[in-house]
């Protein structure tokens, strides 16, 4: 695995990450986005929806939370979780966590961490959790670590022990790793862990880049944990501690405006949870990220293709169906407002949703609580996302990064 | 009573039988309808709300279904007709470019809402949504078939179950022929549109003879067996659906209602040739085989048992494998009968189906095998 920069701008790394999965053939264009799945399946979708999608990213992302409580069926079947699952030609990176689902605090030890299945918690050793590996046999696991530190009024003492416990983990963890023949090909990416603590963060970043990594995962920095202020400039911190040429993923990562932010303080992937979350409170990416071709007329040309359709009334009148966590990105397909409106859900989308259908097809099958409106949402969903990354990879490239902020985040300003 | 004759030369559906079966009363036949032909016999899935259980149109057309159902009843309340009819009817609401059939919206009725009341006018019941009360008069049905646009319309019958005995089994009958006259007189569309009627008279086989003979003298595009699917004994099941294709026309399509094999897909049930799989068992779990090896649907392409086993546990996805597998399997097994009827061996298929679906022929169902030798077909 190696990462080619192009370029860095304002902080914004833009490259290629080349030499992934077991022939060595794949590559993910950075920044970008791991593709989510839960239990290896992108959440509604089957692989003939799913494929309906271009330019998916390269990379899937399952997590021992969805695959823990399958280790002895996948242990007896030998042949990792990218064949059982009957995925396509794939990366597999493994995480430990699902950050689509929050898991009850105060279950991690010493020697352990839990993770969260269908029937409860599982309690995992180190050596638990590299037989895991073995079994799911993915391209890229990040290492065990313990991330509960975001919760306000955790102690300095605590998160100390947080980094100190993960560096441990990730110590054993690289010893089986070596020992372990199913994981040969693997890479481990280290933790970084270190709460809200500027030094934590600082020390647990040094000592992991002293390890053999393939990569960095930067952990508790999800938006319940910190302000956007005070994420910025922790990951900054921590980036500058971590070798250039080594990919830094972090978790619990998906608002629009906060995956800028991360962007330019320096990090490369984020997981692809938003859509999903967006998804399941019947909501639609709608928000822009379209620039103008010429910078000279931006602002006074016509409306682009993916221009706003200029109604949100959804958002400001967030009525009973309005879900709490819902954001300026999206619009509320449940509302009311929606139920004879023919046009797609967003103009000019290529997705097989918008290309199909209508709105008010989408609100029928939401009201009338119909499987149909998860999976089409679902491929919007990602398809949205998928494209602001590709935009902002282009911004990045043509020097109109500004412009492209002022596009997206100014949905925002609006309300 | 004057007879109500159907346009029948601008009636929008054409039969042509392929092949008769020498042996039962089998046939093969090319059902050509307004969006595209529909080859019998056939399996229609069942599309509720306008919609397939979590799979999109396109997966739908590619597992090559030709004809499927929507629900008046269902889809009258929510969204409604007006709004379906400013989308394009059904067809353009929902996207599906080939065939639908849609209900009467009546069993509905009287089966998920309590407190219905049959009267000559109508059924009248309480929406289960706003708890306004409603009557759906045959018109009414009608106008709302009429706005959904489906190429096959069901007439409002008056359904009584089959486990009901009694006078009440006869007034039944009788209501809907009258209905059915007044479901063709309110058909606006006769020359896109087709209206099917539904033929009564619960489990006597002299109701459903006077049935049969009142609805045949009606000109209608086809005929749908009805009021056999309340639980009755399948001993009385078959002798009635055979009664009533001795005496149904010949070059007119017949449709058997309510043979239902969509409950299986609520719970995870994968049919297969010899029963069906219930893959959340814990027995699913290493089965690392598909749900049916001989099977091409993309389901058992790519996954297995085990992989659906373990995916119910997460998302919902595990459901549209599963529902993409039984529509294939449906439709694949009607394919298969219909070539075996256009082959001449439709006895031989038959055979074999019992074979594979039951472990000994001590386990044939009597009914099957009387039903069976009822049309010179002998398995036991």
């Amino acid at each position: 695995m190696k990462l080619e920069l192009s370029r860095v701008v304002q902080g914004c790394r833009l490259g290629l990450l080349t030499g992934l999965g077991k022939s060595g053939q794949h590559s993910l264009e950075v920044p970008g986005c791991l593709l989510y799945t839960r239990c290896a399946t992108v959440p509604h979708l089957t692989q003939d929806t799913l494929h309906t999608l271009r330019d998916l990213p390269s990379v899937t992302q399952v997590s021992v939370d969805s695959l823990a409580e399958h280790h002895e069926v996948l242990k007896e079947f030998k042949e990792g979780v990218r064949k059982f699952s009957g995925l396509h030609d794939t990366v597999l990176f493994c995480s430990l966590h699902d950050s689509a689902n929050s898991s009850p605090a105060g279950h991690v030890t010493n020697k352990t961490v839990s993770v969260w299945g269908s029937g409860g918690r599982i309690e995992l050793t180190v050596a638990r959790f590299i037989a895991i590996q073995a079994a799911i046999q993915p391209d890229c696991y990040q290492s065990m670590a313990d991330g509960e530190t975001w919760q306000a009024g955790t102690s300095r003492k605590r998160v100390r022990k947080a980094v100190d416990r993960t560096l441990a983990h990730l110590d054993e963890c690289l010893a089986l790793h070596q020992k372990t023949q199913e994981l040969k090909k693997a890479e481990i990416f280290g933790v970084v862990e270190g709460g809200d603590i500027l030094e934590e963060r600082l020390r647990s970043a040094r000592e992991t880049a002293k390890r053999p990594v393939g990569g960095f995962v930067l952990d508790g920095f999800h938006s319940a944990a910190m302000d956007q202020d005070v994420r910025v400039q922790l990951i900054k911190a921590t980036s500058a501690e971590l070798p250039q040429e080594k990919p830094r993923l972090v978790l619990g990562v998906g608002r629009p405006d906060e995956v800028i932010s991360c962007v330019e303080a320096g990090v490369d992937l984020f997981e692809s949870f938003f859509p999903f979350q967006v998804t399941e409170r019947g909501c639609a990416l709608s928000f822009n990220y379209t620039i103008d071709p010429d910078p000279e007329t931006a602002g006074t040309s016509t409306p682009t293709v993916l221009e706003f359709n200029g109604e949100r009334p959804a958002v400001k009148k967030l009525n009973s169906n309005g879900d709490e966590n819902m954001t300026p990105y999206e619009m509320n397909l449940k509302d009311k407002w929606y139920q004879d409106d023919f046009r797609p859900l967003v103009e000019g989308c290529s997705c097989y949703c918008c290309k199909k259908h209508m709105r008010a097809y989408v609100h029928h099958l939401l009201v009338t609580n119909e499987l149909l409106g998860g999976v089409l949402l679902m491929l919007h969903n990602m398809a949205h996302y998928l494209g602001f990354f590709k935009a902002l990879r282009e911004a990045i490239t043509s020097d109109r990064l500004q412009d492209f902020k002022n596009r997206v985040l100014h949905c925002r300003e609006v309300d | 009573m004057a007879l109500v004759k159907a346009v029948s030369s601008a009636a929008p559906l054409a039969l042509r039988i392929v092949a008769e079966c020498p042996v039962s009363k089998a046939r093969a036949c090319t059902l050509t309808l307004p969006h595209c032909a529909v080859y019998a016999p056939v399996f229609m899935p069942v599309g509720t709300q306008g919609t397939l259980k979590g799979i999109t149109v396109d997966q739908l057309e590619d597992l090559d279904c030709q004809i499927c159902l929507g629900n008046t009843y269902h889809l009258g309340m929510r969204p409604g007709p007006e709004l379906i009819e400013k989308a394009n009817g059904l067809h353009g609401f929902m996207m599906w470019n080939r065939n639908l059939l849609t209900d009467s919206g009546g069993f509905q009725m009287v089966s998920l809402v309590e407190l219905s009341e049959v009267t000559e006018e109508g059924v009248k019941f309480c929406s289960p949504y706003d708890g306004k009360e409603i009557l759906l008069t045959p018109e009414q049905s009608i106008a709302i078939q009429n706005s959904l646009g489906s190429d096959i319309m069901m007439q409002l019958d008056d359904v009584v179950s089959s486990t009901v005995k009694g006078p009440r089994v006869e007034e039944a009958m009788h209501r809907s022929v009258r209905w059915l006259d007044r479901c063709i007189a309110a058909n606006k569309n006769p020359d896109r549109q087709n209206l099917f009627a539904i033929i009564q008279g619960g489990l006597d086989a002299k109701l459903r003879k006077a049935c049969l003979d009142e609805m045949t003298k009606r000109d209608v595009p086809g005929f749908a067996i009805g009021g056999l699917s309340g639980g009755e004994e399948k001993d009385d099941f078959w002798k009635m659906v055979t009664l009533s294709t001795d005496h149904l026309p010949r070059e007119k399509p017949r449709y058997l209602m309510g043979a239902v094999c969509d409950l299986f897909q609520r719970f995870g049930s994968a049919l297969v040739p010899w029963g069906s799989l219930q893959l959340k068992q814990k027995q699913y779990a290493k089965d690392f085989q598909p749900i049916d090896p001989d099977c091409q649907c993309p389901t058992c392409r790519r996954h297995s048992r085990a992989y659906l086993h373990a995916l119910f546990k997460s998302d919902t996805a595990a459901l549209h494998h599963i529902t993409i597998h039984n529509i294939s399997y449906q439709l694949t097994l009607m394919r298969s009968a219909r070539q075996s009827i256009i082959e001449q061996r439709f006895p031989e298929f038959v055979k074999a189906f019992m074979k594979r679906m039951f472990a000994s022929r001590e386990q044939y169902p009597s009914w099957a095998v009387e039903a069976l030798q009822s049309v010179n077909i002998y398995i036991s």
